[in-house]
């Protein structure tokens, strides 16, 4: 890490409310690609004057202002190059009087973070075009996590971001029930940058921002019960981090619950019963729910496994994914009915799980519970292959070699 | 699309010591080749023996220029490759990721040109 310097207020101003003042930006527009290129030179204007002239009593307010105007003109804004530090000085009295009249800046990051995740913008750029919408960050950083090349990332977001200028009528703060409508592809969109994060074991910081979305998303839309279940159930998720950390695994049954985080599962349970209240469950409150309950052996000592498979019965209803059926197949075989499980992993489509690391590490599980030794070896070693985290794959290893032995 | 992937593991020391990492996780590589092989995806492949075995020839003017080693002296050398077969870049990148090497050394990723 870079010592901090004195230029710090400017990353940190730009960490917090870089998404809140690119929203700002583009919410009239609609002109994504614009609003950051106007972002990023009031950025580079900020640390030429903050530490000459001190940093602005609301320098978000500072940062709008200049924005604005640098994205009216471009040409302009070379003109003022020599004479910036009167004109800026003036922007950021300009901007904090602004900053008094709340309606002047209205919180449009909802509008900005809907429009990414918009059924016009192909799915595959959703997340990382919400990311650097609301986070700010690179696409050559985006690329590592979503495992892309760089060029082709670029390509991804200039496209999405055109896409979104053409339509720009999805770029409006929604009322309440077009809000229920749409909030969904949202939801997904964080939730695949939360599990990008945690398969990406290196890359705590993807989880994190998540989190973050998650909050911002839970805070601005109370009414969506959705949103606060899955804020419930990125914090249970997280609350295990450091039971397997230092590279190793350990699966969840085997965990020790003492090395769970209390205050995250404390807040988790909270977001879950304030979902709850609205009697509206779906998908993420069911999810949330599942691991309410494992996370509720921190008391009971024990898994309530009939529970789980319910929760997991309305999870399929709700929401069929190729996950949730493989996650069932586990409960199912923990709850002492492989051949159950095993039937309903064979009705999954080869095609699907042909390269599915989670399938065959469970595959390999329910075969060893069924008896069939040799099958589930050669499933661990499958599943192994397919992971490219070194601690499990050592595991999925060590799974095999005592089936094998 | 066929694609090439390279696999750079840290190199040999010259008295044949391997370095850590290398050989040590043959059960890792042998996972590895299954899952592409199961996966349907698997077209060709093979482990090299280390880079001090290698020998170098150039010619120059005309001049026979034959040495012992890899033609690039570096930290890491090529251990081996595969040929896959996936519909895009993307694909070929997940396959990269779970190539045993990508932890320790390098995983190349090449399109095999179309003729």
């Amino acid at each position: 890490m870079a010592p901090r310097t004195p230029w710090s207020p400017v990353e940190a101003e730009a960490r917090q409310a870089y998404g809140r003042l690119v929203a700002a930006l583009a919410y009239r527009s609609g002109d994504l690609a614009g609003a950051e290129d106007a972002l990023s030179d009031a950025l580079v204007a900020a640390l030429e004057r903050w530490p000459v002239e001190g940093v602005p009593t609301n320098p978000q307010a500072w940062l709008l202002t200049v924005a604005r105007r640098r994205s009216i003109d471009g040409s302009r804004r070379r003109a003022r190059a020599n004479a910036a530090q009167a004109e800026l000085s003036r922007m950021r009295d300009e901007a904090e009087s602004a900053m008094n009249e709340p309606e002047l800046f209205p919180d449009v990051r909802l509008g900005l973070m809907l429009a990414c995740a918009d059924p016009a913008v192909d799915p595959a750029a959703r997340t990382p075009l919400m990311l650097q919408a609301v986070l700010g960050l690179s696409a050559e950083r985006m690329a590592s996590a979503f495992l892309s090349s760089p060029a082709a990332m670029t390509k991804r977001l200039v496209r999405a971001k055109a896409r979104i200028a053409v339509s720009g009528a999805h770029f409006s703060l929604p009322g309440r029930e077009a809000l229920s409508e749409r909030i969904n592809p949202l939801l997904d969109a964080i939730y695949a940058a939360f599990t990008l994060g945690r398969d990406n074991r290196g890359d705590g910081a993807l989880e994190s921002e998540a989190i973050w979305l998650g909050r911002v998303v839970a805070e601005l839309a109370p009414d969506e019960p959705e949103a606060t279940g899955l804020l419930s159930l990125m914090l249970f998720v997280s609350s295990r981090s450091a039971a397997d950390a230092g590279g190793g695994f350990t699966p969840l049954s085997q965990q020790d619950p003492a090395a769970w985080n209390s205050t995250l599962i404390a807040e988790a349970e909270e977001r879950l019963r304030a979902a709850g209240r609205q009697r509206r469950p779906s998908r993420f409150q069911l999810e949330a729910a599942i691991q309410s309950v494992h996370a509720n052996r921190r008391r009971s000592g024990r898994t309530d496994r009939s529970t789980i498979l319910t929760l997991y019965d309305g999870l399929l209803a709700a929401a069929p994914t190729i996950g949730a059926v493989i996650a069932r197949a586990a409960a199912l075989a923990q709850s002492g009915n492989a051949t159950a499980a095993l039937a309903d992993l064979d009705a999954l489509e080869p095609a699907r799980i042909a390269a599915h690391q989670p399938y065959w590490a469970t595959r390999a599980f329910v075969l060893a519970a069924s008896g069939e030794f040799a099958a589930a070896a050669d499933a661990y070693m499958r599943a192994a292959g397919l992971t490219e985290h070194r601690g499990i794959r050592v595991w999925l290893l060590e799974q095999r070699a005592v089936l094998a032995s | 699309m066929q694609y090439m992937i390279l696999n750079y593991v840290p190199a040999a020391k010259a008295d044949g010591a391997s370095a850590p990492g290398s050989h040590a996780d043959m059960h890792a590589w042998s996972a590895y080749t299954k899952a592409m092989l199961d996966a349907g995806v698997m077209r060709g492949g093979n482990a090299l023996e280390p880079g001090v075995t290698a020998t170098t020839v150039r010619l120059r003017d005309g001049r026979r220029d034959v040495h012992d080693g890899p033609y690039a002296d570096s930290k890491d050398e090529l251990g081996g490759y595969y040929i896959i077969e996936v519909p895009d870049l993307d694909a070929a990148l997940q396959w990269a990721a779970r190539n045993p090497a990508a932890a320790y050394g390098a995983v190349e990723v090449r399109p095999i040109m179309v003729m």
